[in-house]
């Protein structure tokens, strides 16, 4: 297609699709696949569409979303490795009328941050968290998550998950779904349109609840997968997301507006 | 004349955290200061001043809402004995990386390990030397009364924000426990939102409209810009030495001897001094008020004025000792004497120390 042709097709009723106006200029560090960039936006678009750019607080973990600050274009905290409900609680607690949420990761939400998570789950704190289970440390360069599936192969567990030896994956979210101060919980996938359109949608619900003040936290875990870590391509990774994650990690809700759901 | 009251260590300093303005308290019980966090949900400061207290899961999750309310430009506080401070060296690296203004409060205990419950001065390496990773320090409060355990409050979250950065006062479980008459300050009201905003534009509280976004981090990957962010800290801290040292002497104007003691130590060493000047011997006391950043210069002083020999006095195996050899540089003797374990001197023993190890039979 010739350059003029190009520029004939760029005008403002064409437009289907764009950078999202929260997200910053500097390119992603994340690799080619990963479900992470498309987590990050969603949540700045929902960030944008309810008008709160300037009333929001994040909080960065630590993983490969460490540098989630270097992307999202407000004001960001960056916690110590599984902390970040600890900051985003007194955050909330401290500027009541702004809107907090933390961005974390497997290692930091389920293992060395497990505490801080039920804990502010237990209380009630209004705030969102978004959590990315890919099953792997893939900063660290692909070791065992508490959420590995059994049998499948890390670098510290090169010969599989064994239960027996290495304990079982975790299932936090139905975890904390049971606790009285969650008031949403869901999981969610962003690794084809429909499921990216699902995922936005729970993250503006889990966002506007907190806007509306309702009784407790929001929590959306985000399975997504992790192609260099998994050593797959990123097609084969989404494709075995598909077969063997959301069998153990079922995608939808699993409490709304309080209640679980049957 | 300020209200009086007879309180406990502990009550004063919490009565102190909510006349200073305080934002926010996090903290986690722990022998022998839970008087702070009990008294503090007693008090209901949420109805009165709207201060927030809140009795987090452990001390780690304490010192890291610490970090996330401090980082908005609120004023934040905690307090711990020395398990419990322990926990929170890693928060506190971060705190100091990210240069942001808390205060935390260490009633210490005898230690290692669980210790006892007994009033201890161990805790001064990890204070002063550092504690956590990186090169980082804190500024060091040392109460020696009850009063002072509320006076420093104020004091602790000025130099906070002045420098940002991580304050600590660090008393111990006598000064904690033990009842004195306190004068209380005048209450400093809360600053509002708007007054933080405008106060401090570095913090992390909603991004301005058409202004940059703000980012709390102690995170660089690039080496060359940690390193000139190490080189910022280093200049703030030499910047804090110049200007922030605090003492107080007694006697020193004609001292042959000088004992140098700090919080609980430093009022035995009084007794001690009025003993030992009552055989004639001319003795003085100094009382570093910070710990951080150290008497250096005085020490110094008292050197050149013609002072002897020097008796550092701790409850601890000898760890101020050594910031006081740093300081003598060789040029006179300089002798230890302590208690471990939660054990507290006499004045007595201190009396015999320095006329044993200092002035020799």
């Amino acid at each position: 297609m010739s350059e003029i042709a190009i520029q004939n097709i760029i005008k403002p009723e064409n437009l289907v699709y764009q950078k999202s106006r929260l997200m910053t200029e500097k390119p992603l560090s994340y690799c080619p696949g990963c479900g992470h960039g498309t987590a990050h936006r969603l949540i700045m678009e929902v960030i944008d569409e309810l008008g709160k750019e300037n009333d929001t607080i994040g909080v960065a973990p630590v993983g490969c979303s460490v540098l989630a600050y270097e992307f999202m274009d407000i004001d960001m905290q960056e916690a110590a490795h599984g902390r970040a409900p600890a900051l985003a609680t007194a955050i909330k607690r401290l500027w009541p009328d702004k809107v907090v949420f933390t961005y974390q990761g497997d290692g930091d939400l389920a293992a060395i941050g497990t505490a801080e998570t039920i804990h502010a789950c237990n209380r009630g704190e209004k705030i969102v968290i978004v959590f990315v289970n890919n099953g792997i440390y893939g900063m660290t360069g692909g070791q065992m998550a508490p959420t590995t599936l059994e049998g499948m192969k890390t670098s510290t567990s090169p010969y599989g998950r064994d239960v027996a030896l290495m304990g079982n994956p975790l299932k936090i979210t139905e975890l904390v779904a049971q606790l009285p101060g969650t008031y949403y919980v869901t999981r969610q996938s962003v690794h084809n349109p429909g499921a990216v359109r699902k995922a936005k949608k729970a993250i503006k619900k889990a966002f506007q609840n907190q806007i509306d003040n309702a009784p407790g936290l929001s929590f959306i875990e985000i399975v997504s997968n992790c192609n260099s870590g998994w050593k797959m391509t990123p097609v084969d990774a989404n494709n075995w997301m598909v077969d063997n994650m959301f069998p153990y990690y079922p995608i939808g809700d699993i409490k709304v507006d309080g209640e679980l759901i049957k | 004349m300020g209200e009086l009251r007879l309180m406990k260590g502990n009550e004063a300093l919490a009565e102190a955290m909510i006349r200073a303005g305080a934002d926010g308290y996090f903290g986690y019980p722990i022998t022998p200061q839970s008087e702070v966090i009990e008294y503090l949900t007693a008090a209901k400061p949420h109805e009165s001043t709207g201060m927030v207290v809140l009795q987090a899961e452990s001390e780690v999750a304490s010192i890291n809402m610490l970090y996330g309310g401090g980082a908005t430009g609120k004023k934040v506080c905690t307090s711990s004995s020395s398990p419990g401070i322990s926990l929170m060296q890693e928060g506190l690296s971060y705190i100091a990386g990210a240069e942001i203004p808390v205060v935390v409060v260490n009633v210490v205990r005898g230690g290692p390990g669980l210790g006892d419950i007994q009033p201890s001065q161990s805790d001064y390496f990890q204070s002063t030397k550092g504690g956590g990773h990186g090169d980082y320090r804190l500024i060091v409060l040392a109460p020696s009364s009850v009063q002072e355990m509320s006076d420093f409050v104020p004091i602790a979250f000025d130099l906070a924000f002045k420098y940002r950065n991580p304050v600590m006062i660090q008393s111990d479980g006598a000064i904690g426990q033990m009842m004195e008459k306190v004068e209380l300050f005048e209450p400093i009201p809360r600053l509002t939102d708007k007054q933080v905003k405008d106060l401090y534009p570095w913090a992390t509280n909603g991004k301005p409209k058409g202004g940059q976004r703000r980012i709390m981090t102690s995170l660089d990957l690039d080496p060359a810009r940690l390193e000139r962010h190490n080189h910022h800290l280093q200049e703030k801290y030499h910047t804090i030495d110049e200007n922030e040292v605090r003492f107080e002497e007694f006697n020193c104007e004609d001292a042959d001897y000088v004992i140098v003691a700090y919080g609980s130590s430093a009022r035995i060493s009084q007794k001690a001094l009025q003993l030992l000047r009552a055989k004639g011997i001319k003795v003085g006391l100094l009382r570093p008020i910070t710990l951080w950043p150290y008497p250096t210069k005085k020490i110094q002083e008292l050197v050149k004025q013609g002072v002897k020999g020097f008796l550092s006095v701790e409850m601890s195996a000898g760890q101020m000792v050594e910031d006081v050899k740093l300081a003598v540089n060789g040029k006179v003797k300089v002798e230890f004497f302590g208690r471990v374990g939660g054990i507290i001197p006499s004045p007595e023993e201190v009396v015999d120390a320095l006329e044993h190890k200092l002035i020799g039979e």
